[in-house]
């Protein structure tokens, strides 16, 4: 035994000192997979723009997990240049810091939608997810048109938001006790909306299924459609990316 | 159960050479065969790549970043080299465009076939979702190939309409118009009576006196009396027989009784100044692609008599 500190006749007559190094093999594994989520904080770097789901994107993310979405899509840019000149620029970590679970995905038999946001009319994505064939003849995607007959039934939003906010997701107090109206208040153009503007930038108010006397699931998938990938501002981002990489050199 | 094997009891299997490990089951005895030396080589080299590979790429994980690797390889650095890789091979195109106005594009014949060359592959990117393969459109989004545009079909307008988007959601400069829903307006008969009015303008329906004085009222100032249409609300040409959402008397009047918002996306927020160019030479080339007006539009028509 060329490599053997130990003799392994030895190792395996004995179980004291078998099981001590059976420890030591798995603690090692284990470290490798549980220490970097210690030093979290320290390597996702921060991104200005970021901000948690509202209650009405939160609950059409709900549903997009419920229909497995992301058995088909994934929502990850990236770095190469064939998706970053398709897709946009790369997915950033801090991207998907609010997400529990990620939705990253791990196939694409449709496109990625980590930017889809904006690229679509909310009328587009009505057409598309009642019948994709309407409007992308290629299309493979099954329809989802009873999104749109569907009464939204979201569930206690606040309490949905107060268990997100146990595992980390800054929502203020007042973001949770208002849960229940800003999932109704995002849909309905005519309401005030104010308050809900100001605790989440950049938020989209409008009637987003073409019903307006109704909240829809398809009011709630498509607010989080097009929210996906618009919060961060990528020119800025990427002049702050080029400044992290050239600054430890 | 096997005995502890002991050098002394090294035998030597008589047909092959190789010497007996010393255990043995049930008279069963296992060779001590070395390992191919080829098998040996082949470990013993990847275990050098493998050090290798750890000195010279980012490998072991600390506290804020990983060891970062002697070649300072990063996925990033890799996609930004390729990236300006391709940049450098199309700056020729890229400069020129940026340098000229785009109403002046089709004057520079070379540039604007580059030009279209590249808008025909960024249109299969991002076109072709609502505007179809073909650019042939759907209900609700426009067939590119004709020569009915609802806002200018110059160079500069298709390139204003790609910059800015119609009807673009919190966008100051996005085109925009909002023909009225009629339903509650006009009552149910009168509706009836302007559809048909409409319809007569591409010879679907007869005229009448009663529709004719409707859309007098409240159709002719953005449609026109003839309804052919102005460019500058996006109001289209009625008596073309082109119809976005439909020319059937059910069509048209949904149209008439809930309006019609269509929504295009602005694209200055996704895409470079010169896809954008490159975007509107393109579409100006399909077929309907109309000469810069000398003027300011003061025509509204669409090249139907």
């Amino acid at each position: 035994m060329p490599f053997g500190i130990i003799e392994h006749s030895k190792l395996e007559r004995n179980v004291a000192l078998l099981g001590l190094f059976a420890l030591v093999t798995v603690a090692i594994g284990g470290l490798v997979q549980i220490a970097p989520l210690f030093w979290i904080d320290s390597t996702i770097e921060k991104v200005e723009g970021m901000r948690p789901y509202t209650p009405l994107e939160q609950a059409g993310r709900n549903i997009y997990m419920r229909e497995g979405c992301y058995v088909c899509h994934s929502q990850m840019v990236r770095p190469f240049r064939d998706e970053v000149e398709r897709y946009g620029q790369y997915s950033l970590a801090a991207e998907s810091m609010y997400d529990h679970p990620f939705q990253w995905g791990s196939k694409r038999t449709g496109p990625d939608l980590a930017r889809v946001g904006g690229r679509y009319s909310d009328e587009w994505h009505r057409a598309h997810l009642k019948d994709p064939r309407a409007v992308v003849p290629e299309s493979i995607m099954p329809p989802y048109a009873f999104l749109a007959e569907r009464e939204l039934d979201a569930g206690d939003m606040t309490r949905h938001l107060t268990a997100l906010s146990r595992v980390g997701v800054p929502y203020s107090k007042e973001a949770i006790a208002k849960a229940n109206e800003d999932l109704f208040a995002q849909a309905d153009p005519e309401a005030d909306s104010a308050a809900l503007k100001k605790r989440y930038t950049k938020v989209q108010v409008r009637d987003f299924d073409g019903d307006p006397m109704r909240v829809t699931e398809m009011d709630a998938l498509v607010a989080y459609l097009q929210m996906l990938g618009t919060l961060v501002d990528h020119k800025k981002a990427a002049a702050q990316q080029v400044r992290n990489a050239e600054m430890p050199r | 159960m096997a005995k502890k094997p002991t050098d002394s009891n090294q035998r030597i299997d008589q047909p092959t050479g190789t010497p007996f490990v010393g255990h043995e089951w049930d008279g069963i005895e296992e060779l001590d065969t070395p390992m191919p030396r080829w098998w040996l080589y082949t470990l013993y080299l990847t275990i050098i790549w493998a050090l290798a590979y750890v000195i010279m790429y980012p490998a072991w994980p600390l506290l804020n970043s990983a060891t970062e690797g002697m070649l300072g390889w990063t996925s990033r650095g890799q996609l930004a080299a390729e990236m300006k890789a391709a940049d450098v091979k199309r700056a020729p195109l890229i400069n020129s465009l940026a340098a000229i106005p785009v109403e002046q594009l089709l004057a520079d014949q070379k540039l604007y076939q580059g030009a279209v060359a590249g808008g025909a592959a960024a249109f299969k990117v991002h076109c072709v979702q609502c505007h179809g393969s073909g650019a042939m459109g759907s209900a609700g989004y426009p067939n590119l190939n004709d020569d009915d545009w609802l806002w200018g079909g110059d160079m500069a307008s298709i390139h204003y309409t790609l910059t800015h988007g119609i009807r673009n959601p919190d966008h100051p400069e996005t085109r925009v118009s909002a023909m009225p829903a009629f339903d509650g307006i006009l009552s149910p008969v009168e509706i009836s009576q302007v559809v048909a009015h409409v319809q007569s303008f591409s010879g679907k329906a007869k005229p009448n006196a009663k529709g004719k004085e409707l859309f007098a009222t409240n159709c002719a100032s953005c449609h026109g009396m003839e309804g052919k249409g102005l460019r500058e609300f996006g109001a289209p040409n009625l008596s073309d027989n082109i119809w976005l959402y439909g020319g059937d008397t059910a069509s048209i009047t949904q149209t008439v009784l809930n309006s019609r918002q269509g929504v295009m996306p602005r694209w200055n927020d996704k895409l470079d100044p010169a896809t954008i160019k490159m975007l509107a030479a393109y579409v100006h080339s399909l077929g309907g692609g109309e000469a810069t007006p000398a003027a300011p539009t003061t025509k509204a028509t669409n090249g139907q008599p």
